[in-house]
């Protein structure tokens, strides 16, 4: 089955992304293909490659990082909205020279795009499916 | 492309947290895919189409009004819960009169709100390919 989720809450904080991490994980060792990870709301903070946990804990953004998410032709299929991200401090290399900031954020595994990407994920995938409050 | 019946599940009031005005972010962009759009708003979420939105001083913006928009987009049926609204003391005079002009009716101007109960909303959600909540 071809499967997309979508992630509303950042890491940490909430339980969201560490259940849709599990979740993702046990689906792709079962043979099903993860399409596509949108994160959305506060759910882009899990794309920060500063995230520093204490040694004793998970990393969230490398876990995800790990499961190597990609199109066929090696794009990230770990996608962050541009609009929810560039609100709340997340940056990529080319959002940064854009707006003529001087540092980045984002994970080199994650990518940002447009809202187009979750609406694309539901009409592609056999399942949407959607992790937050 | 496939057209898919999307539903937006709408659960929280408009400023307390960001939930609202992404989910109405979401569905403005997902109106240029051409797919079958319907909203429904539940539990504190009825508060987000509540008429008479006032956010001068919480120094937010309101974006009430974007609502009114959404019949341009084709975006018609708006399911509203009967049982969140009597739990909160609303009507559905409370609530903004949202239209839409029914092409297949010489444009005629008609409500895009329906008052529904719980079980009939929940036969509408089991109709739906894809559900995403805020």
């Amino acid at each position: 089955m071809k499967i997309s989720i979508q992630i509303n809450e950042g890491p940490y904080q909430h339980q969201a992304s560490d259940t849709a991490y599990q979740f993702a994980k046990a689906a792709i060792e079962k043979g099903h293909e993860i399409f596509r990870v949108f994160f959305y709301h506060d759910g882009v903070n899990n794309a920060s490659r500063f995230t520093m946990p204490p040694q004793d804990d998970r990393n969230v953004v490398n876990q995800w990082a790990e499961l190597d998410i990609k199109d066929a032709d090696g794009n990230p299929e770990l996608v962050v909205c541009i609009a929810a991200a560039l609100r709340r401090g997340m940056l990529d290399e080319s959002e940064a020279s854009k707006n003529g900031i001087d540092g980045n954020n984002v994970h080199p595994a994650f990518r940002i795009s447009g809202l187009g990407q979750l609406i694309e994920a539901g009409i592609q995938s056999d399942r949407l499916v959607v992790f937050g409050d | 492309m496939a057209t898919k019946k999307f539903m937006y599940l709408n659960r929280k009031a408009s400023y307390g947290t960001v939930y609202a005005i992404e989910s109405l972010e979401v569905v403005l962009i997902a109106a240029a895919f051409e797919q079958d759009v319907s909203l429904a708003f539940i539990d504190d979420g009825v508060y987000q189409i509540i008429e008479g939105q006032n956010t001068d001083s919480i120094g937010m913006k309101n974006f009430s009004k974007t609502y009114h928009a959404l019949g341009d987009y084709d975006i018609n049926k708006l399911y509203v819960s009967a049982e969140s609204l009597e739990e909160r003391g609303l009507t559905e005079d409370d609530l903004m009169p949202l239209v839409y002009e029914d092409e297949d009716d010489d444009w005629a101007e008609k409500p895009s709100v329906k008052v529904v109960s719980n079980a009939e909303l929940s036969k509408i959600m089991s109709d739906q390919d894809v559900c995403l909540s805020f």
